[in-house]
């Protein structure tokens, strides 16, 4: 489209030569170099998103080999060795290459949409983000299929963990995991953070803020604050194994408890990572098939902003058993209670709207409204183990894996998954299923509570976590079949679930903009949304803006339509500062992660990989930044 | 969650349950939980009515409402706040009588019996502390303690942390390396308490169990001083013959029998081994053939142990079982 | 979707200063992050000083004259580095090449004097966990100190390209001249840290 001449308003076109031009200014070239250079958020995003759920399925299969292991007593089907790989394996993987990424996969697609811009901030970081997520995915993987495999838990306690006890490379390979996987993750904090504050659509001030993105927002904070802890946890058991520093060993003044409470200062408010998003996604499908707006935007908005401040107060409920002063931790008994008030203030303010609203009973709703029934149950159990005598028992038994899927699974997939099929034609411009949709919600709704609920019971009845095998006068046999084949029934349920995700990318009906007369931004574009994501920028004056003016978008003008354009606006009011260019494709992230790749798996050999790898890295990034002669670097 | 009560609560339980509760800690705790599963049920069964009467309600309305009702709307914030108040109190109340509870199990009373316990990968080494220092004894993986008495656990990690968890007595405590912790039990009711290490702690992880026999004080006093002997010399050929197999191969590396000159420290001390109920942390019942079976093979009973397999003849292994069985 | 336009934007500028700019945004992201990472070690070395019966562990105290020395210099540097940010506010492109350098000279220093700080921890980081988090922390920091430095120097070559006279330059002029604000006030409690909390 070189007829396009420089400076082209938007105004001075009409819709279709707008639309191509537009078209040609964000386009993503084709081919392996368009692969390999892409920074449209929503090319980014479903990558993720698809990788997460292939981890998913990775993380399934190895949860059924244990569930094959343990429904036996002595039974031989995996070695010890094995199986400890393998709990590790399926903790480590559904936390940080499933759960995490995909809850952030989701805002990177959605948020832009929502606030009404045009690419997410710093897309290609958003890139470099995706490429070092990959790697760090593959490289637990591959070292899964090498037996290579980390054999230490998902938290990963030292000594077990340390030089010591931890032979050959695989603790090393779980704390580099934990470096790349934090690495996106921060790096896409920082773009959602930017992005809600600078590049809302003109008018969309802090109160008219969809809760989805506001949760984006808030998890991204957490993100910020929190990881930091976990990557000076896992670089320093690197040195200690590496180098031989001393950071947890007793006997030259370092201790066994710091890296416990490094990990848990994370590891807290990683589970509120995984959650708060799921709220959003919860609060934005309740609003659109509860047919009204959600009760109590402010109240909801300060939950989850109290959740997250508390979310930093509570990390020694994982630790009440390891001789801390008793009295000492009565403290985090309370601040762990507390934070259910803000749970309760989400529940009940959802129960609110679907009292006063007309629910409409779509799939998505259906996997809301199981969130709410086995939500309700895991929090509850959350609050029990919070109490310092009802944890001393429970604690590292069953009772508490129990508690965590029912959170993990009822508090945050089946929001996920409802989110997928309320957001599938936005993502991919087809519906899916409800047939099959109704089908999968319910064997997985009945599949999971068979197969978590006795967990509860095992665990009160003495069955610890993390064991291999029983023996047979141990009175956890026939519960422990009971789970094992109930967890089939999820499994189908799960398996019915991609099957129709991936039946309906090809030949699910074709959906219009706003299929299900939702209110937010992201359903006032086509589905899916073309690559400049809005021909004009919205204009927003109201929390609802498809139901505020059914059938009518209020726009700007003005922008030029010969470089990527893109709002950007003030944090409160999103009042319009500048016309901001937006960077276009780049190879640079993508070598730029490469380089970091070889950097950080070199230095799980030795040191000076950190040394000679950050040339590269050094150099990729200069390559990143160093400006070429396009339309955006004008000034 | 209503599912939880009586049925199960009655049904299911075990020689390592926390619903069998035989100790003074374990006994308040599981009032604290009858009280919170109670509480917590009820809270899970209004929400779910209050969901039900939603959504039954909801069929009716057709339209969508944008600008809801604000006179419906100031109805349903009392009711939310209203419904959070509740949920304050009750978190409260949980809040309280937990720190109650805790108090109850931190401050026992005085102690009638310390036992030093080491956790190691993968058993339970015991050293009853007496008065003098002659009264000390070694032991492993089964604790013996009097009824009606507090008796105080010192916990120490040796390699990697583990934990100590007896159910049916009392809540866990970690063992961990470079720090001291201490658990105080108490049985209510003589009998044999089943526990298990509770913290990862590697291969074999799953089998480090350990037993806690409660026991009247006169029994008790009987099994302590026949504890502190030294082991009891051959009665026969065959276990003079296995004394000498012991002795002469490895084990006397790692192994100490009191009385005779084996006093390596790496493995369980075998003193009465053959009066244990169990060996190798709860893996096998004691007889001469699982003691036969565990010395001709260790590495296949529990793989990954630290116990080797040394090679014995068949004469050798048996008089050598048969030795150690006679060690009561 | 039917559209009505209500907004004309052709006037808005097409590049934003501060906090305008979402670069400085994104800077300032990264800079909590990191805040965050100085926080969390300077808390563990308290904890560990916490739980050690004498504090440093088996070492002499660290000597102060390289660390000082460091602090001396990159406070100094503050003021070419606050000019240079003023400079470029006001796009003086002949000032700003001139900053660019001497920010970069500045920036060296400090590194060079940094080698002498870490024989002067007298205490090796394999020695005992003391060695291990001052070399951390003083690591962490040196790492910062790089980072920028090669930030300051790419972009003063770029200053001497043709690319160099862009407003959009000396706006990442600007953001580098915070980082480095940065770089300096962190170092303050790290110094505080490592040389006077075993001297109190
Ligand atoms: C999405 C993840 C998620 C969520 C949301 C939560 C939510 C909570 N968790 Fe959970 N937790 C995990 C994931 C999560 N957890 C994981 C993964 C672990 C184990 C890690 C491991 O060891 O591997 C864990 C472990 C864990 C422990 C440690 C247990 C142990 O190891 O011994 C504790 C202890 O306090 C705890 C407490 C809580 C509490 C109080 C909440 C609260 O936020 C819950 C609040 C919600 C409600 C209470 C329900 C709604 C409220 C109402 C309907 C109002 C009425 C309520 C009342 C009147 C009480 N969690
Ligand atoms: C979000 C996180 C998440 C999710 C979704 C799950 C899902 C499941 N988990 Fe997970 N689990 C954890 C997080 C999670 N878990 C964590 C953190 C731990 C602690 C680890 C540790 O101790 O270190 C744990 C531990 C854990 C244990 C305890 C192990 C032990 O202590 O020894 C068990 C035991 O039953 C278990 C079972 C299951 C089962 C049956 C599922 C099921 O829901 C799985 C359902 C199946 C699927 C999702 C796959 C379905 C798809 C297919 C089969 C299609 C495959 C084919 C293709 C299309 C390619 N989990
Ligand atoms: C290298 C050290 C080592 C050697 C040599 C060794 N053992 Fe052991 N032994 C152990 C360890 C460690 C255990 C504990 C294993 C466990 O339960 O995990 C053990 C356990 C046992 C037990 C069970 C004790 C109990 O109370 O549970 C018996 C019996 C035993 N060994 C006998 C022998 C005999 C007989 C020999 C020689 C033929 C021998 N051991 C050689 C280390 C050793
Ligand atoms: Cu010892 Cu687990
Ligand atoms: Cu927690």
């Amino acid at each position: 489209m070189s007829e396009v001449k420089p400076d082209t308003r938007d105004s001075e076109l009409a819709p279709p030569a707008l639309a191509a031009a537009l078209a040609e200014t964000w386009r993503t070239p084709v081919g392996l170099w368009g692969v390999l250079a892409a920074v449209d958020h929503k090319i980014i995003a479903r990558r993720y998103i698809v990788t997460a759920f292939a981890f998913l399925a990775l993380g399934g299969v190895l949860a059924l080999l244990m569930r094959l292991q343990l429904a036996q007593p002595e039974a031989r089907v995996l070695s010890p060795d094995r199986y400890n790989q393998i709990f590790t394996m399926h903790g480590t993987n559904m936390m940080f290459l499933f759960a995490v990424p995909v809850m952030e996969a989701m805002g990177v697609y959605l948020v832009p949409l929502m606030v009404g811009t045009r690419n997410i901030a710093f897309p290609r970081l958003n890139a470099f983000s995706y490429w070092i997520f990959l790697a760090g995915g593959a490289l637990l993987w591959i070292a899964f299929v090498l037996d290579m495999a980390p054999d230490v838990g998902w938290f990963a306690y030292v000594p077990l963990s340390g030089p010591q006890y931890g032979a050959g490379k695989r603790a090393d390979i779980w704390a580099q995991m934990i470096t790349f996987t934090e690495i996106a993750a921060l790096a896409v904090a920082v773009e959602i953070v930017v992005t809600v504050l600078k590049q809302r659509a003109p008018g969309m001030s802090l109160d008219r803020i969809p809760l989805f993105v506001w949760s984006m927002l808030v998890t991204s904070f957490v993100v910020i604050m929190a990881m930091p802890a976990i990557v000076f946890a896992s670089t320093s058991l690197i040195l200690d194994r590496l180098v031989g520093t001393h950071f947890f060993n007793p006997a030259e003044g370092g201790d066994v408890l710091l890296w416990q409470h490094l990990f848990w200062f994370f590891g807290h408010p990683e589970v509120y990572i995984i959650f708060l998003p799921a709220v959003g996604m919860v609060s934005a499908i309740i609003e659109t098939f509860a047919r009204r707006p959600v009760f109590g935007y402010l109240a909801m908005v300060m939950a989850l902003i109290a959740t997250s401040i508390l979310a930093f107060g509570l990390w020694v409920h994982h630790m009440f058993v390891t001789g801390l002063p008793r009295l000492g931790q009565s403290f985090f008994t309370a601040s762990s209670m507390s934070i259910a008030i803000p749970a309760g203030v989400q529940v009940f303010c959802w129960l609110a709207t679907l009292w006063d609203g007309a629910p409409v009973f779509r799939t998505p709703l259906l996997f809301v409204i199981g969130f709410i029934v086995t939500f309700v149950i895991g929090g509850l159990t959350g609050v029990m183990v919070a109490s310092v005598p009802f944890d001393t028992q429970v604690h590292d038994t069953y009772f508490v894996v129990a508690h965590f899927h029912y959170v993990l699974i009822g508090g945050a997939v089946f929001p996920l998954l409802g989110g997928i099929y309320y957001w599938f034609p936005k993502i991919t411009g087809r519906m899916m299923s409800e047939t099959l949709g109704k089908c999968s919600f319910w064997l997985i709704f009945v599949g999971f509570n068979l197969t978590f609920f006795p967990m509860h019971i095992l665990g009160l009845a003495g069955m610890p976590r993390r064991i291999y095998t029983y023996q047979p006068d141990m009175p956890w046999y026939g519960l422990n079949m009971f789970v094992s084949i109930s967890s089939l029934v999820l499994v189908a349920g799960f398996l019915v679930f991609f099957i129709d995700a991936i039946r309906s990318t090809r030949v699910g009906v074709s959906a219009a903009e706003n299929p299900w007369d939702a209110p937010t931004l992201e359903w006032a574009t086509a589905s899916p949304p073309p690559s400049y994501n809005f021909a004009e920028i919205p204009v927003v004056n109201g929390l609802s803006p498809l139901w505020d003016q059914p059938g009518c978008l209020m726009v700007a003008s003005g922008l030029r339509t010969d470089r990527r354009e893109l709002i950007v606006s003030t944090v409160a009011a999103a009042k319009p500062q500048v016309r901001e260019a937006s960077p276009r494709d780049s190879i640079w992230p993508f070598w730029a992660a490469v380089a970091t790749t070889v950097m950080l798996i070199g230095s799980i050999f030795t040191p000076w990989a950190v040394v000679w790898g950050s040339v590269p890295v050094a150099i990729a990034l200069i390559g990143w930044f160093w400006p070429k002669a396009t339309p955006e670097d004008e000034s | 969650m209503a599912l939880l009560p009586s049925s199960v609560l009655a049904g299911c339980t075990g020689w390592q349950s926390a619903f069998d509760a035989q100790g003074a800690s374990a006994i308040s705790i599981k009032q604290l939980m009858v009280l919170m599963v109670v509480i917590c049920s009820v809270v899970w069964a209004l929400v779910i009515a209050v969901l039900i009467r939603a959504l039954w309600r909801g069929r009716e309305q057709v339209e969508r409402s944008i600008g809801p009702d604000p006179v419906i709307e100031r109805r349903t914030a009392r009711v939310v706040v209203a419904a959070v108040t509740a949920t304050v109190i009750v978190l409260a109340v949980f809040t309280v009588v937990s720190f109650f509870t805790t108090r109850a199990l931190t401050l026992a009373g005085h102690d009638d019996l310390t036992i030093k316990v080491r956790g190691q990968q993968w058993w339970w080494g015991l050293e009853y502390l007496g008065p003098t220092p002659d009264e000390r004894f070694e032991t492993a993986n089964e604790i013996h303690i009097p009824v009606g008495r507090n008796v105080r656990l010192q916990l120490e990690g040796i390699d990697v942390i583990h934990s100590l968890w007896v159910p049916g007595l009392a809540g866990k405590q970690d063992l961990i390396p470079g720090r001291r912790n201490e658990l105080t039990l108490r049985a209510e009711r003589p009998g044999a308490y089943r526990g298990q290490c509770s913290e990862f702690c590697g291969l074999q992880h799953a089998h480090m169990a350990l037993l806690v026999i409660a026991e009247q004080q006169e029994t008790f006093d009987q099994w302590m001083r026949s504890q502190r002997e030294r082991a009891t010399d051959p009665s026969d050929a065959e276990i003079a013959a296995g004394q000498q197999v012991f002795l002469s191969r490895p084990c006397a590396a790692c192994h100490a029998i009191r009385g005779t000159s084996a006093t390596g420290t790496n493995g369980p001390d075998l003193t009465h081994v053959g009066g244990r109920r169990y060996i190798a942390a709860g893996l096998l019942e004691t007889t001469r053939g699982s003691l036969a079976a565990w010395i001709s093979d260790p590495q296949t009973l529990k793989p990954g142990n630290n116990m080797p397999m040394v090679a014995l003849s068949a004469d050798e292994l048996r008089s050598v079982s048969a030795y150690l069985a006679s060690l009561k | 979707m039917k559209t009505r336009v209500v907004a004309d934007f052709s006037g808005l500028p097409i590049h934003g200063f501060r906090s305008a700019s979402v670069t400085w945004w994104g800077t300032l992201a990264f800079m909590l992050i990191e805040a965050t990472g100085f926080a969390l070690v300077i808390a563990v070395y308290l904890y560990l000083m916490n739980l050690a019966a004498i504090w440093p562990i088996d070492a002499p105290k660290p000597n102060l004259l390289p660390g000082t020395l460091v602090t001396v210099i990159l406070l100094v540097s503050a003021i070419p580095n606050y000019l240079t940010s003023r400079w470029a506010e006001r796009e003086d492109f002949r000032r700003i090449r001139i900053g660019m350098v001497l920010m970069s000279v500045l920036g060296t220093v400090p590194l060079a004097v940094r080698a002498f700080e870490f024989p002067a921890l007298n205490v090796n980081w394999d020695s005992n966990a003391y060695g291990s988090v001052v070399w951390a922390l003083l690591g962490l920091h040196t790492a910062h100190l790089i980072t920028d430095l090669v930030d300051t120097l790419v972009l003063a070559a770029l200053m001497f390209t043709r690319k160099g006279d862009n407003v959009r330059r000396f706006g990442d002029v600007q953001d580098n001249a915070m980082y480095w604000n940065f770089v300096v006030v962190t170092w303050l409690p790290i110094y505080g840290c490592i040389y006077w909390i075993p001297r109190l």
